[in-house]
């Protein structure tokens, strides 16, 4: 299956929309609060649960100790090993999902109306009371080992990897979150069980639930699910120093391709001035096949199948990145043509046209976000985690209709700064020293 | 953890059986030039999914040609006389909405997802791009780039990719599913713009497409607009038939091996030929879609899984993989990746040994009665998905398959009998159309020596 563009990068900034749902706040008897959207019409629930801190709460030393311990959460818990425990999952046709991101960690979960107490019974345990079987521990750590040596010849991986650690030298942020083969292979069952401790607790949790469920329904099960957790866990992750500088890192890498990451300072997703900067990426290369990069780089010339930019607007540590492939000869005349334009748009800003298309393509597509029980699960829980209220679904466009082409000029001036872009390049680029 | 590198080789099973659904809700209708439609209503967001799908792939190709189906696809966001380059998608954008394409073996899809109110809009400029594209030189160099671009990003930076190129020519000998997707790369790079006009000519025409409209519609609407803007093409006159070259008989089993020191974790993979879903009869696609599911499944409670990954802790990943959607014969296949320290020799005997151990034991009824819960289930939470019910249909109907196929598929899967399972894990023992390959880095190869 050939995707004529598939996105590289998900990027991942759930914007709620002014889309027709009706959010409830329920508060369960014992004080959890949780997001509904009731959707009656299918018989099931779709309940998305972040927890924040994410693999960025792992101890000095202990890289890799929240990736292990989420992966372990569904080998065994309660009293069921691995096999009994997917077992009963099986039988009750529910879908568990774990997910370990750099600031926060995510359970999806998927269960039918009929079999929703047993369903959520199993969450429980494996939220709760993971068993952390000495065989389950060291079947995930030898899979996890293995993630690790791909990652470590794969080259989207390993310009990751390189920007991040030219980065944020010292943080978290700067190494990958599956830890390395020497600090994985120490991990003990008390790391794993201390980093359960630091991750699931109460000041923390966000949580959003769309589907075939009434909010009197849901109270009582969100304190059978997350009721007994302690109030607080451990001290969040501290803010993370931007290290890099303008220039080049070339990683040997034997391919016919370059995978060509780059990126600097970027904007905090608190900063009055993120909408602009929101909108003036998607100019420069967040939108499809009509960004300014897609359109030089890809529909003109031919460079690439595919190249974007992106505001990661993390919790602790803010970039404005890029990202595509090149044959090995073409990364000189790419790289040069990605900085004309991003100093051209420093420079001049953008057109009205450009903007006009922008608010209208953005305040448009937002409402088609709310497609699904699963999608607007996860949207009304990272809204939360966010730290932005219900009614922002009512104001985002606005938001968006706000943004000026003085406000555009003014934060691409002060942002995009084509000197310090700094280019990873993971092949071997012709032209090169 | 249920994740891991490799799990992309294959989706899960019955994926495709999440198209189950209310049929109340799908309606269907064909024009007079012989454009067939299927709408979908979903009232639940103002949204609405229009895909066209037509029935011509990479198989439908002529040898020496690789690629073109895919090719076309990308020109296809080209001018027609009315509209200029780049403009269809800078309008669906400018509207809210996304577009993209996609191309299989046996389709080629276009679609875009927009506010339903934009319905028209889309319908107006896909009818202009199926008969009214306009080609010239330069976007057709510039566009070749950027495909012999993508087969690099895609491919020939992928050792597993390339191998899978490579084990794929060796499964078909005959039939263009050997050929890959997106073309030899000497080839791509030597297709013209008169191979792209042809192709266009002979195969996009509405006899020859299937219309699929998901969402906030209403049918009766969607009928009078597909008229209006489809009703008036001209069908194509001379529409080739869809007979591929067959395969001949296999009488010898294939064993291959790559070298390369970006793989990672070496593995050992094997593939059959093994039949598809065929209109009206899709008895033994369901089973072989439940044997890779109780076979190489779940990690934790498959039969390989359990053995392998669980018990004897000799693989770091296994899997059986199979889809039926396909037109003419389609793969079945195992995989494992040993752990470390363990040979592709011993790991292919692992998989081996898991297989006639599955056959001896017999079903596991208790098991099997999990896996059809599963598949109820499907139906229900495939529901949430206006973009895959969309897909499922657009799949099936330029796969050979019906709407009644597709309706019926979940109770096929459900009648599906324990013995019909081992009649298809028991085919798996002749080896003459199976292809083996080890994956290795030059590392592994030496210590196993």
């Amino acid at each position: 299956m050939m995707l004529r563009f598939a996105l590289m990068i998900a990027v991942l900034m759930p914007f709620g929309a002014r889309a027709a749902v009706e959010i409830q706040e329920v508060t369960s008897p014992g004080g959890i609060i949780a997001w509904l959207v009731e959707e009656p019409s299918i018989p099931f629930v779709a309940m998305d649960i972040r927890f924040k801190g994410g693999s960025s709460l792992d101890p000095e030393g202990k890289r890799g100790a929240t990736y292990m311990m989420m992966g372990l959460l569904e080998e065994g818990a309660g009293d069921r090993d691995a096999r009994a425990f997917t077992e009963a999952t099986e039988s009750v046709a529910a879908n568990f999902g774990f997910d370990t991101f750099r600031d926060s960690v995510q359970i999806e979960a998927q269960f039918l109306t009929e079999n929703r107490e047993e369903s959520l019974a199993l969450l429980r345990d494996a939220i709760k009371f993971p068993r952390f079987d000495q065989d389950a521990i060291d079947r995930v750590r030898t899979q996890i080992v293995s993630i690790i040596e791909g990652n470590e010849t794969d080259p989207n991986d390993i310009a990751g990897t390189t920007l991040a650690a030219l980065s944020y030298p010292g943080h978290p942020y700067a190494t990958g979150q599956e830890g390395t083969i020497e600090s994985v292979n120490a991990l003990t069952r008390a790391d794993l069980i201390t980093a359960h401790k630091a991750l699931f607790a109460r000041d923390r949790v966000y949580i959003g639930v769309t589907g075939d469920i009434s909010a009197a329904e849901l109270g009582p099960l969100l304190d059978t699910l997350l009721g007994d957790l302690p109030a607080a866990g451990a001290p969040m992750p501290v803010e993370a120093e931007l290290a890099l500088e303008g220039g080049q890192t070339i990683v040997d890498y034997r391919s016919p391709q370059s995978v060509v990451l780059f990126g600097h300072a970027g904007v905090d997703r608190d900063d009055p001035d993120f909408f602009p900067a929101f909108v003036a990426n998607h100019i420069l290369g967040g939108g499809g096949f009509e960004s300014r990069l897609m359109v030089n780089v890809r529909e003109r010339r031919g460079l690439t199948y595919g190249i974007s930019s992106f505001l990661a607007s993390r919790d602790y540590g803010n970039q404005w990145l890029g990202q595509f492939s090149t044959s090995n000869e073409n990364v000189g005349p790419a790289i040069d043509l990605i900085q004309s334009i991003w100093d051209d748009m420093a420079e001049n800003g953008v057109t009205p046209e450009e903007l006009d298309a922008a608010q209208t393509y953005l305040t448009g597509a937002y409402p088609l976000r709310f497609d699904g029980n699963g999608r607007i699960a996860g949207i009304l829980a990272g809204m939360q985690a966010q730290g932005l209220s219900a009614d922002y679904i009512e104001t985002r466009n606005d938001q968006v209709n706000a943004v000026t082409l003085e406000d555009i000029q003014r934060v691409a001036a002060e942002h995009l700064v084509v000197e310090d872009l700094h280019f990873v390049i993971v092949g071997q680029p012709q032209g090169f020293n | 953890m249920r994740r891991f590198a490799l799990a992309t080789l294959a989706c899960f099973a019955f994926t495709a059986a999440a198209q189950a659904q209310t049929a109340d809700r799908v309606t269907t209708f064909t024009l007079d030039n012989g454009l067939e439609a299927v709408v979908i209503e979903d009232n639940r967001a103002p949204v609405v999914v229009h895909m066209m799908w037509y029935k011509v792939g990479s198989a439908d190709e002529t040898s020496g040609k690789s690629g073109i189906a895919h090719f076309l696809e990308h020109l296809m966001f080209k001018g027609t006389e009315t509209m200029e380059p780049g403009e269809f998608s800078r309008v669906v954008a400018a509207n809210g909405g996304s577009d993209n394409a996609f191309t299989s073996y046996d389709y080629t899809a276009y679609f875009q997802r927009v506010a339903s109110d934009r319905l028209e809009l889309m319908m107006r400029m896909e009818a202009d791009r199926m008969r009214n594209l306009v080609l010239d030189d330069e976007d057709m160099l510039t566009e070749r780039d950027v495909v012999v671009e993508e087969r690099a990003q895609r491919t020939d930076s992928n050792p597993g990719a390339l191998f899978s190129e490579q084990r794929r020519a060796a499964q078909f000998l005959n039939h263009p599913y050997g050929r890959p997707i997106i073309g030899w790369r000497d080839e791509v790079a030597a297709l013209t713009l008169q191979d792209a006009l042809d192709f266009y000519a002979l195969h996009y025409a509405p006899n020859n497409a299937v219309l699929v409209v998901a969402g906030d519609v209403d049918p009766d609407e969607v009928r009078a607009l597909a008229t209006q803007y489809y009703g008036r093409l001209p069908p194509s006159e001379n529409l080739p038939p869809r007979a591929r070259p067959a395969e001949p008989e296999h009488l010898s089993a294939r064993h291959m091996e790559m070298v390369d020191d970006r793989v990672s974790n070496p593995y050992v993979i094997r593939t059959w030929l093994a039949p598809e879903r065929d209109a009206g009869a899709q008895q033994d696609a369901a089973a072989y879609t439940l044997l890779a599911a109780l076979l190489g499944g779940n990690s934790a409670t498959s039969h390989m899984g359990n053995l392998l990954e669980q018990t004897e802790k000799s693989a770091l990943y296994t899997e059986a993989f199979y889809s039926g959607m396909s037109l003419d014969d389609t793969t079945f296949g195992m995989l494992v990746v040993p752990v470390p320290g363990r040979t592709l020799e011993q790991a292919e005997a692992d998989m081996e040994r898991a297989l006639e151990t599955f056959i001896e034991e017999g079903i596991d009824s208790a098991k099997l009665e999990r896996l059809k819960a599963q598949v109820r289930a499907s139906e229900i939470y495939g529901q949430d998905s206006l973009q895959g019910r969309a897909r499922s249909y657009g799949a099936a109907l330029t796969s050979g398959l019906t709407v009644e196929d597709v309706q019926m598929w979940p109770a096929t899967l459900e009648a599906v009998t324990e013995d019909q399972i081992l009649k298809a894990a028991k085919s798996l023992l002749d080896l003459n159309t199976s292809v083996t390959g080890y994956l290795t880095n030059p590392s592994a190869e030496e210590a196993t020596q």
